[in-house]
């Protein structure tokens, strides 16, 4: 495969193999004694694109699984069922796996996501992984209510029966087709109690108020069975104000945090943590800088206009550090700002590590495990221990990983 | 301190580079515009194999006498190459590290004996 370069060459690629790209965080795995304690990463992703076809044949509806097989079939690139944005994560591959993923081969008779999944997993030293889809973090904004619910439903259960129901190694938390409040609500009935799924999880990218009576049963529903939801962050360059923005950098920057800013506000203010005392609630690809900044912001507001956030009985800071954050991107070029933000977020107990792999933005967990503010107590349990209470996960005593 | 074989000259040609490794110890060399360089393998960032990575030139933004911005270009002398983790760049010239110089990789010299190219792990 021939990359193309900013002058007349081209970088040709003969194969992919992801333990070789990975071999550095190998090495970092062996240094650091990972295989003295559990490794769980809350979000990490695969494409389930590349599984589409497979996905579909989960789609009950047979007019619109036949047009999106159509779409598909004229050509993979052209508009299709999945809604795809404009975006550049692969930064004009200088990221180079984004182009050449697709020639890595996988052992046979192995489902290629589960293949792929464990062998960088392996590599990082990772034991268990909660996996999300990549292109569907877009599904939110799809103009058809209907195919958000359709596909949600297809994926979901092609992930329960092809994925986590072999290998335990890989966890998710199911999509929640968040449009419609009713299939939301019938998701988790139908679901919570498949193997592999540790909750729910809401595409952030939408206009859909967290706080709409329409969600009540469906947060009283996870509350009682334990089960966390998740709202991952996306970015939507289609959004006027994010529109306004001429730079990927920009968009990604600020586009990740957006919508979780939006739905953060609207969870506190609307008194849902008192409503939902036990429900937990879990911040995902936001990084951890925005938390401070809704802190501050929010409490110094509520001194002035409690009035309109009447349910709450603490300051909406207090509210926010009961709940979960995931750690990727984490920001780090400013070590006393990040140590301040892990007092600010109870880090100890409330943040969960995160890779993000393959993404662009990966962070390996040597960025949690090499922080010099941090005991070895406080490394493990953000590195697992911590996701281990969240999921109720049972763990044997031996690592998963393989890791020397 | 050790000189470790890199190539035979003829077969590196320019714009190429060459993965050597001593002891735990990567290093990438590379051949551009007739000269070589060669760094340590291990990005600033996470550790990642900086020297594997694409090489490209910088982007450049163009202004114009108004201050206007007028487009962009890639520079026609400074070479970055990218480590592939996360995309860091990294002036070829120099090793630093493009979006802040004050980060380097350790960089090596490189000898050449006749038609061999060795590069000096110290
Ligand atoms: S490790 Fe090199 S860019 Fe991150």
């Amino acid at each position: 495969m021939d990359l193309p370069l900013s002058d007349f060459r081209r970088m040709e690629v003969e194969e992919f193999d992801t333990s070789k790209l990975l071999a550095h965080a190998t090495k970092q795995a062996t240094e650091r004694g990972y295989k003295n304690f559990p490794i769980v990463d809350v979000d990490s992703h695969h494409y389930e694109s590349e599984s589409i076809g497979e996905i579909l044949d989960y789609m009950e509806d047979p007019v619109l699984q036949q047009l999106a097989r159509s779409a598909r079939q004229a050509n993979a690139k052209s508009v299709g069922m999945l809604p795809a944005g404009v975006g550049y994560q692969d930064m004009g591959g200088r990221v180079m796996r984004y182009a050449v993923r697709g020639m890595e081969k996988t052992e046979a008779g192995v489902q290629r996501d589960i293949a792929l999944t464990r062998r960088w997993m392996d590599a990082i030293g990772i034991d268990v992984a909660v996996m999300f889809p990549t292109p569907m973090l877009q599904l939110g904004l799809h103009p058809q209510v209907e195919v958000e619910v359709a596909l949600a439903r297809a994926y979901n259960r092609w992930l329960t029966e092809r994925v986590l129901a072999h290998e335990p190694r890989i966890r998710s938390m199911l999509y929640l087709p968040f449009n419609d409040a009713d299939a939301a609500f019938r998701t988790v009935q139908e679901f919570s109690q498949n193997k592999g799924v540790v909750g729910f999880m809401v595409t952030s990218a939408r206009y859909r108020p967290v706080h709409h009576n329409s969600f009540m049963k469906t947060y009283a529903l996870l509350e009682e069975m334990g089960l966390p939801l998740a709202f991952h962050a996306g970015y939507n360059w289609n959004d006027q104000t994010v529109g306004m923005m001429n730079r990927f950098i920009s968009v990604h920057a600020l586009g990740f945090v957006f919508y979780n800013m939006v739905h953060l506000a609207n969870w506190i203010t609307n008194g849902l943590p008192e409503r939902f005392p036990k429900l937990k609630v879990l911040w995902v690809e936001s990084g951890l800088a925005w938390v401070p900044f809704m802190m501050q912001r929010f409490d110094n507001e509520y001194m002035m206009r409690s009035s309109e956030a009447p349910a709450l009985k603490r300051k909406p800071s207090e509210y926010m550090r009961d709940m979960y954050f995931s750690s990727q991107p984490m920001e780090m070029t400013d070590m006393a700002a990040l140590e301040q933000t892990f007092r600010m977020i109870k880090a100890e107990t409330q943040l969960l590590y995160s890779s993000d792999y393959p993404h662009w933005d990966f962070d390996l967990p040597s960025t949690i495990y090499d922080l010099p503010f941090l005991n070895e107590q406080a490394k493990r349990s953000i590195l697992g221990g911590n996701a281990m209470k969240l999921f109720n996960l049972k763990l044997p005593a031996q690592k998963l990983a393989r890791v020397a | 301190m050790p000189e470790l074989f890199v190539a035979k000259a003829a077969q590196f040609p320019d714009g190429e580079r060459r993965i050597v490794s001593h002891g735990a110890r990567e290093i990438g060399v590379f051949q551009w515009q007739g000269k070589f360089y060669a760094y340590e393998n291990l990005c600033v960032h996470q550790g990642g194999p900086a020297c594997e990575g694409i090489m490209m030139h910088k982007v450049e933004d163009v202004i114009g006498p108004d201050r206007g911005w007028l487009g962009q270009k890639f520079s026609s002398d400074e070479m970055h190459f990218v480590c592939p983790w996360h995309g860091y760049e990294y002036d070829l010239k120099t090793g630093e590290c493009a979006a802040d110089r004050s980060l380097k990789l350790k960089s090596f010299e490189v000898v050449q004996r006749g038609e061999d190219i060795y590069v000096v792990a110290s």
